[in-house]
């Protein structure tokens, strides 16, 4: 698959280190994509790296995506300015099973750049793209500052249930201090209909599993998006295999009850 | 006007408590209202009591002579504040202070310390309660250290 080349219509920071790219194709043949996919976006001269897409589902087939300096393609990717172009292979990987979420108690968990993946699952929720009974997204975050999409966590307070923790404040902060785990404990579920989908850092991700079991949530209901280093991202060259998995083809989001035995185990 | 026996019930941290034992526990408790930036502990202070949080939030803080107060965590509905009265010398190691109108319940600790000593079934049933919540807190802290939301630097390996 040869990568399509992309111009930056418009570049967003969101907090240093961490930028938007919005996205236009220079030619009008892009494939639609699912919530929770990614593309491999080709920093000219740097390589190419595996990024969600944080964006609305498009007609033009502008694409969204949001990004942190890493290494050496992220910081390319981050010296790109507006009309500056990009090569795109993609979209890739399974997405979230939001026909698994139709009707049921949806908790998004995200910590720090994972609400990136989950947005569009929050774009699709509020434009009804799914009937869901409840809806919770749980954040947290370092610090206010380091949040993403602030102008529309405010914008979603009154749509769904927001609950945001960072673990530093000052006195301004209206949400938790502390970790995203403590609000999560607090919190009343139907294990029977909850579906959580939870992405973020893998420390954050298992005590959040940790604590949705212990509120009984199934481990068939709880599902999360995995990373790992990637080169041809058509589950071929063996680069992101995770146990019997590749993240690029199998996943990147895969059902906890599926891969309990491999999240567990270290330095895999 | 809600009784304390029913205050008691309705929170989490003494639910499935025995009705009996919630009503020996009630004798120690008072409601209490503190408004927003009013102290319901202060460091080093004698720690008579804990509270059981109805509805507020209460910053846990400590000071740093060059940064001013310095908020550890917040606590919400439903949390508990406050085991120095646990333990000798019975004295609040943080500020506890509250950021929006708290409505709580206020248990005095040598009460309690009293009535657990008097009733070490009882006693036991809240140190497995406390306990679970020191617990809680340690692993927060924990996690919270770990900085997993952190920019990594190039040698280590999260990246979310
Ligand atoms: C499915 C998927 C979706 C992703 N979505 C996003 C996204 O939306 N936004 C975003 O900013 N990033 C995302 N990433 C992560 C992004 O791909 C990496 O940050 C990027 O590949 C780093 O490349 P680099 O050349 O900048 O850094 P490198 O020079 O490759 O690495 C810099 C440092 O980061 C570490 N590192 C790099 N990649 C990984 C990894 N996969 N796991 C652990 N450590 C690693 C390296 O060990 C090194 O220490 C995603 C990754 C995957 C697999
Ligand atoms: S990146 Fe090649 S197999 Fe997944």
């Amino acid at each position: 698959m040869i990568p399509q080349m992309y111009r930056i219509e418009h570049r967003q920071e969101e907090y240093p280190g961490t930028f938007t790219l919005h996205l236009s194709p220079e030619q009008d043949d892009s494939d639609a994509f699912r919530p929770g996919q990614f593309n491999m976006l080709y920093a000219f001269g740097a390589g190419e790296v595996p990024i969600s897409m944080s964006g609305p589902e498009s007609r033009d087939g502008s694409l969204v995506h949001t990004i942190r300096t890493q290494g050496q393609v992220t910081a390319a990717l981050e010296r790109l300015r507006r009309g500056d172009q990009v090569g795109v292979r993609g979209p890739f990987g399974n997405g979230w099973p939001l026909e698994i979420a139709a009707g049921s108690d949806l908790v998004i968990i995200a910590g720090g750049l994972g609400l990136a993946p989950l947005r569009p699952v929050i774009y699709s929720v509020l434009r009804s793209g799914i009937q869901t009974s409840r809806v919770r997204l749980f954040y947290g975050a370092r610090r206010p500052a380091e949040r993403l999409f602030q102008s529309e966590l405010e914008r979603w307070m009154q749509a769904l249930e927001l609950v945001q923790s960072v673990d530093h404040a000052v006195d301004e902060w209206q949400g938790h201090i502390g970790v995203i785990t403590d609000p999560l404990q607090a919190a009343e579920f139907d294990a029977a209909r909850t579906v959580a989908f939870v992405c973020g850092p893998e420390i954050m991700m298992r005590f959040c599993i940790r604590t949705l079991r212990q509120a009984g949530v199934p481990e068939s209901a709880i599902f999360l998006s995995m990373e790992r280093n990637m080169k041809c991202a058509t589950g071929h060259c063996g680069h992101c295999q995770w146990g019997p998995n590749f993240v690029c083809k199998d996943g990147p989001v895969f059902c906890y009850g599926d891969i309990r035995q491999w999240f567990n185990i270290r330095a895999l | 006007m809600q009784k304390i026996p029913d205050m008691l019930r309705e929170h989490p941290f003494f639910r499935d408590l025995a009705p009996a034992d919630l009503e020996f526990i009630a004798g120690c408790g008072e409601n209490a209202i503190y408004a927003a930036g009013d102290y319901l502990a202060q460091e080093n202070e004698p720690a008579d009591y804990f509270f059981l949080i109805r509805k507020g939030r209460v910053a846990v803080e400590t000071y740093r002579p060059d940064r001013g107060p310095i908020c550890l965590q917040t606590l919400h509905d439903g949390d508990v504040f406050g085991w120095s009265w646990l333990f000798p010398p019975y004295q609040w190691t943080f500020d506890g202070r509250a950021m929006d109108q708290v409505h709580a319940i206020r248990l005095n600790g040598k009460c309690l310390r009293e009535k657990c000593e008097a009733e070490p079934r009882l006693g036991f049933q809240l140190m497995q309660r406390f306990a679970r919540i020191a617990t809680e807190r340690l692993q927060a802290a924990r996690i919270q250290l770990l900085d997993v939301y952190a920019q990594p630097s190039p040698l280590v390996g999260d990246r979310q």
